[in-house]
């Protein structure tokens, strides 16, 4: 369970590990303005599904010699008190020991964008094993039979990809996200959350009529790339958790 | 299952293999496989392929013997001519199938990566004859060192993406093109190069390329002792090796040394596929470096992990120097001037000869050389 059991709408921030010297202080903003839980995303060299703005973020990560072990170990350090969500690829989830290391750090659940549900077994077992959630991602493509196969499956949250595309900022929310949403929510009584393309506070408001919260991380990672401080991502933050 | 023949359930070669990709873009994985089957068990569709491969793409290409690099090498080499098809690769045969594939499943644009930029100029070629769109993508690195090849995509009306992320190579171009088809899969149907990416890909491209072995094996006049081709993705070596794997024939892959999946790499997931690949102790994918731009990849197809790991086939490497070396003498020798992938399996074949002294070598030359000239200047 990542969320509390109530109807409060959630709010879910996203950083890239490790992307800048300070980066673990975005955890304590987003957290000391409202964030509900926290999407870290561990850095790989070949990110399918993202957008320029992560891909640069994951790029400047590993530039600085960022790597897992380092990333976890900063987590571990901070005691986040808010939970905390991993988002990395399959090559990295696939490793051996990878649940158990996240688990270790706090982490209490994993997205795997590249790891669909034909191919998510081993890394849901190993997930469940080490007492981590495994929260599937759907998108406008997915089609209905797959949907429920998909929804039944789901652990702490399904995560509904807005769009037809890679993570990224837009200038409002894509019409698709509130149909899929809605489709999730009869399919499941876990929390569906909107990601891709949640640029502003009025496109999470306009999401959260259909679904139960919002991810947003294109938006908050352009600012920080750009040299926004954590503490302006908090105040960020704030402005998102007052518009849901 | 036979060897070389369908995959398994999920589209596996073994451990290796399968559908790694988001899930927006997993009803159009099947829709591909499912157009790829229908397509594949109807006449009609072949016999339009075998037209094509006939009348435009001047198939089949001959089995020429390499007389006097033979005498000099204490062995009878073979060469199965590619680089005599239309565009001067193999590449165009995978292409009008996946091409004509599009076309039939109402397809507007296709959409392609390229590393030596052979892939590119095919994918441009077929679509400037089918009339769809293409959109190419190619590492930044590439489209430097393989500036004729450019100039032919854009004169083929090509859209040439420049892609500077990572190492700007064929790597990239691959992530790149896939995010495009993330976001374009109503109208865009993605052309993989090689045999490679999620299921039905890899199996697929092999399919298409097939051609190469079967041709080659009624060319000949007994079963090779050996059969060699060079091995980016593989796509030209699964191509061949298809036509002899039920043969007692060696099968031998020869990647670049600098890009070296199977000897140097272990099990990872990259671009869609379980297989092996170069990577780094906390598993970043690391940058392959070859003078081949078609080589300079640091995976392989699925299939080739599959066929290395039950000893089917072997995969050795040759490295920039004595390929260089290995077009020069092919060139002095035969008057053939391969392309610098090729001559990856050339390379293997002259540092080896006192072993495969006598034997009958049969080696897919992939491609010719023309777009590499500049490397010779
Ligand atoms: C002439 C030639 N041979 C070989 C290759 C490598 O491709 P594959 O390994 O799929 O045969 C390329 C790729 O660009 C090429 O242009």
């Amino acid at each position: 369970m990542i969320f509390a059991d109530d109807n409060a709408k959630k709010l879910v921030p996203y950083v890239t590990g490790g992307v800048t010297e300070d980066w673990a202080d975005c955890l304590r903003a987003y957290r000391d303005n409202g964030a509900d839980a926290i999407e870290i995303g561990l850095p790989f060299s070949d990110p399918m599904l993202d957008g320029p703005t992560i891909q640069e973020a994951s790029d400047r990560a590993l530039a600085r010699g960022t790597t897992v072990d380092g990333i976890l170990a900063e987590v571990r350090a901070l005691r986040a008190e808010v939970p905390l969500i991993v988002m990395t690829y399959a090559n990295l989830a696939l490793r051996p020991g990878f649940a158990g290391r996240l688990a270790e750090a706090g982490i209490s659940g994993l997205i795997v964008p590249d790891a669909p549900l034909d191919e998510v077994a081993p890394i849901r077992d190993a997930a469940n094993a080490a007492g981590l959630d495994l929260i599937p991602l759907v998108a406008p493509s997915t089609r209905p039979d797959r949907l429920r196969d998909i929804a039944a499956g789901a652990q702490g949250f399904v995560y509904a990809v807005s769009v037809l595309g890679t993570t990224g900022e837009r200038d409002r929310l894509d019409a698709a996200a509130g149909p899929l949403a809605t489709a999730v929510r009869t399919l499941t009584a876990l929390p569906v959350l909107i990601g891709f393309g949640v640029s502003a506070p009025e496109h999470a408001a306009a999401a959260v009529r259909d679904a139960d919260g919002v991810v947003v991380a294109s938006a908050l990672m352009r600012r920080l790339l750009d040299g926004a401080s954590p503490a302006e991502l908090g105040t960020q933050i704030a402005r998102f958790r007052e518009a849901i | 299952m036979g060897v070389m023949s369908e995959p398994a359930e999920r589209g596996r070669f073994g451990e290796f293999g399968g559908r790694f990709v988001p899930e927006s873009l997993i009803p159009a994985c099947q829709e591909v496989e499912a157009a790829f089957r229908d397509a594949w068990a109807d006449d009609r569709f072949r016999a339009e392929l075998d037209e094509l491969l006939t009348v435009y793409a001047g198939r089949p290409t001959p089995v020429t013997p390499a007389r006097r690099l033979s005498a000099e090498l204490g062995l009878t080499l073979l060469l199965k001519r590619e680089d005599l098809a239309h565009t001067g690769s193999h590449k165009i045969n995978n292409v009008l199938g996946q091409a004509l594939l599009a076309r039939r499943m109402g397809k507007r644009r296709l959409l392609a990566e390229t590393g030596a930029g052979q892939h590119g100029v095919a994918a441009a070629t077929a679509a400037a004859l089918l009339g769809l769109e293409c959109v190419v993508f190619m590492g930044e690195r590439d489209i430097e060192r393989q500036a004729p090849n450019v100039r032919r995509m854009r004169m083929l009306g090509a859209t040439v993406v420049p892609v500077g992320s990572g190492s700007r190579t064929l790597k990239d171009a691959t992530n790149e093109a896939m995010r495009r088809w993330v976001a374009d899969t109503a109208e865009a149907y993605y052309c993989i190069g090689s045999v490679m990416g999620p299921h039905p890909y890899p199996w697929m491209v092999r399919e298409f390329q097939r051609v190469i072995g079967e041709e080659a094996r009624g060319q000949v006049d007994r079963v090779p002792d050996v059969v060699v081709a060079c091995v980016g993705g593989g796509s030209n070596a699964a191509g061949t090796f298809a036509g002899f794997a039920d043969t007692g024939a060696r099968l031998v892959g020869v990647e670049a040394a600098g890009g070296a999946a199977m000897t140097g790499g272990s099990p990872g997931v990259l671009h869609g596929h379980r297989s092996m690949v170069l990577q780094d102790a906390h598993g970043q994918i690391a940058e392959a470096s070859s003078v081949a731009a078609g080589l300079d990849y640091p995976g392989i197809g699925p299939e080739h992990a599959h066929l290395g790991a039950t000893g089917r086939a072997t995969y050795a490497t040759a490295g920039d120097d004595e390929v260089i070396e290995a077009v020069h003498r092919l060139a002095r020798t035969e008057g053939i001037i391969p392309a610098l992938e090729s001559a990856h399996a050339l390379a293997w074949i002259v540092r080896n000869a006192s072993d495969l002294a006598g034997l009958t070598v049969l080696m897919t030359l992939s491609g010719r050389g023309d777009k590499d000239m500049e490397m010779f200047q």
